[in-house]
């Protein structure tokens, strides 16, 4: 119990800071906020490297390479198109 | 120090490179760095992850890692701009399905103990993790589909709809509290799996392609949500902390969205926008006479005496792709002293924010680009307005007939120019399904063709005269 409520308490802090620092996001960058942070969802590769390397049984083994397979498209493939993006926009401040 | 403690501080940083990072891509001239700090802050919690004792053995990790960064880069380096809400779509989606993997995963380690004690925590968000992590899992690919055009964009309505997604979601709920119950009994959590993802196709289906914005950020939302809940699955803080900033962040762009709309979110969820329109589709005579079409050559003397123009870019503008073209004809006015600037909805393209990195790809500078509010007041001054494949956004319905699908949705005033150029295939309705009296306005012109093909003969027209 005591664990859960600290998990809690985290979860809590975490959604106000979220909901803090994203106030006055400008319209150009809601598309890159949004697959940036889509990037960071695929956090879940920490579970997914657990399971893929606990070696409990061979469903374990199969269930952790599938979530590490997905789980990182999701990281790798969200941080490099955002980065892909940010690109665009940043070239036209050069030639001010 | 333990290697617990150091393992611990380790996630301490990712999530503090996370907070900052998404601070930071808030803001135009940090956001590179913020994507930067994200992905560092995701590299010192994979390696440190790495070094726990609980990890026996690293060639499925390996294997796993390598085929997925390979399958990340390609579609990453490949994907086409006017694409970008599918990927995101898609990369959500396989976001939500590792969390039904790995709480499934979770749950195969934990059964034995449940023989002699159930731990509570674990086997709730387990089932939690099932259940969004599904959801966003099909809800995802069902909006993949519909903005690929795989299924059809219109929102699939049949009687009973909302009932058979009570049913399902009752099942869904009825199966995790269940299985909460009996946590030995591992059939369940696959079933469980399978009605939730049932229950995001269910969600997703009847929702029409106009508001593929507001699905995309809210699923965004969800993937968050579905990596907190992993977190409680495994008592790891930088997953419940890095979930529930990105379940925070999805929310408030679902707000911006749903605002821009004018609509509610539960309206967007289960009001199927532009399928109640099928009934009153428009019977011809609506546009008939009363349409003047226009040439390239027209507009292109109209442009001639133009001092300032505003460009409208919509959807259809992105299918054509042609951003590209619409760059060309921007340099040339402006070249010839013309005062362009390009008027953005909120709800332009199919993502929030899309139509600006679609006009950044094609290196339109970003202080041309005018937001709804800023640009409004200021139409009765501008000479020409050319709308590129926009419809709705630009439907004065909105603000004359309260019974419309779109009544009370923010528009741009182009009625108030001088002349309105609207480059546009045919006379179909836009993704409302209503017919648009903007094309019969006095001030009007209709120049049909396909986006990309009418701007270079813009172009060409201009180039003559």
């Amino acid at each position: 119990m005591e664990i859960f409520v600290t998990a809690v308490t985290i979860f809590v802090l975490a959604i106000f800071v979220g909901f803090e620092i994203i106030t006055k996001i400008p319209p150009i960058l809601h598309t890159p906020l949004m697959s940036g942070s889509n990037a960071i969802s695929g956090i879940t590769l920490i579970g997914a490297l657990y399971a893929a390397g606990i070696q409990e049984s061979n469903l374990t083994k199969i269930l952790g390479l599938l979530s590490v397979i997905f789980a990182t498209i999701n990281v790798v493939g969200g941080f490099l198109v955002t980065h892909r993006m940010l690109g665009m926009f940043k070239k036209k401040d050069a030639p001010k | 120090m333990e290697l617990i403690s150091i393992l611990n501080l380790a996630y301490l940083v990712a999530s503090i490179l996370f907070i900052v990072g998404i601070k930071q891509l808030a803001h135009p001239k940090t956001a590179t760095r913020g994507n930067f700090l994200g992905a560092l802050g995701m590299l010192i919690a994979v390696v440190a992850t790495l070094f726990d004792r609980a990890i026996l053995s690293y060639e499925w990790i390996a294997v796993g890692v390598l085929i997925g960064s390979f399958i990340g880069i390609i579609l990453a380096v490949k994907i086409q701009m006017t694409a970008m809400p599918q990927l995101v779509a898609v990369l959500n989606g396989f976001g939500g399905i590792a969390s039904v993997f790995v709480a499934g995963a979770a749950l195969q380690l934990s059964i034995p103990k449940y023989a002699y004690a159930v731990n509570y925590q674990e086997i709730v968000s387990i089932v939690f993790s099932a259940i969004v992590g599904g959801i966003t899992f099909s809800g995802s690919f069902i909006a993949f589909g519909k903005l690929q055009g795989f299924i059809t964009e219109k929102a699939v309505r049949y009687p009973g709809d909302q009932l058979v997604k009570i049913l399902v979601g009752l099942t869904a709920v009825g199966l995790g509290v269940y299985g909460c119950l009996e946590p030995t009994d591992e059939s369940i959590y696959w079933i469980l799996s399978g009605v939730s993802l049932l229950l995001g196709i269910f969600l997703v289906i009847p929702i029409g392609g106009a508001d593929m914005p507001v699905v995309i950020s809210l699923l965004n939302s969800y993937s968050g949500i579905a990596a907190s809940a992993t977190g409680f699955v495994l008592n790891n803080n930088v997953l419940i902390i890095s979930g529930s900033l990105v379940g925070a962040s999805g929310i408030i762009l679902t707000q911006i969205m749903c605002k821009a709309m004018n609509r509610s979110l539960t309206n967007v969820l289960f009001g199927g926008f532009g399928a109640a329109a099928t009934e009153m589709k428009d019977d011809g005579d609506f546009y008939s006479g009363k349409v003047k079409s226009t040439s390239a050559e027209e507009v292109a003397m109209l442009l001639d005496v133009a001092r300032s123009v505003v460009i409208v870019p919509g959807y259809g503008m992105a299918v054509a792709q042609a951003q590209h073209a619409v760059r060309d004809l921007y340099q040339l006015l402006t070249a010839r002293g013309i005062d362009v600037t390009f008027a953005i909805h909120p709800v332009a393209g199919r993502m929030p924010g899309h139509m600006n990195v679609l006009l950044a790809e094609a290196d339109i500078p970003y202080d041309r680009l005018k937001e709804m509010d800023e640009i409004n007041s200021t139409f009765e001054n501008v000479d020409v307005v050319i709308v590129n494949g926009a419809n709705d956004v630009t439907n004065p319905l909105a603000k004359t007939d309260p019974k419309s699908p779109i009544a009370g949705m923010p528009i741009l005033d182009v009625g108030n120019a001088k002349t309105v150029v609207v480059i546009k295939r045919s006379l179909s309705a836009g993704f409302a399904g209503v017919p648009n009296p903007l094309f019969i306005a006095d001030n009007c012109l209709m120049l049909f063709g396909d986006g990309k093909k009418a701007t270079q003969e813009m172009i060409a027209a201009l180039k003559e005269s």
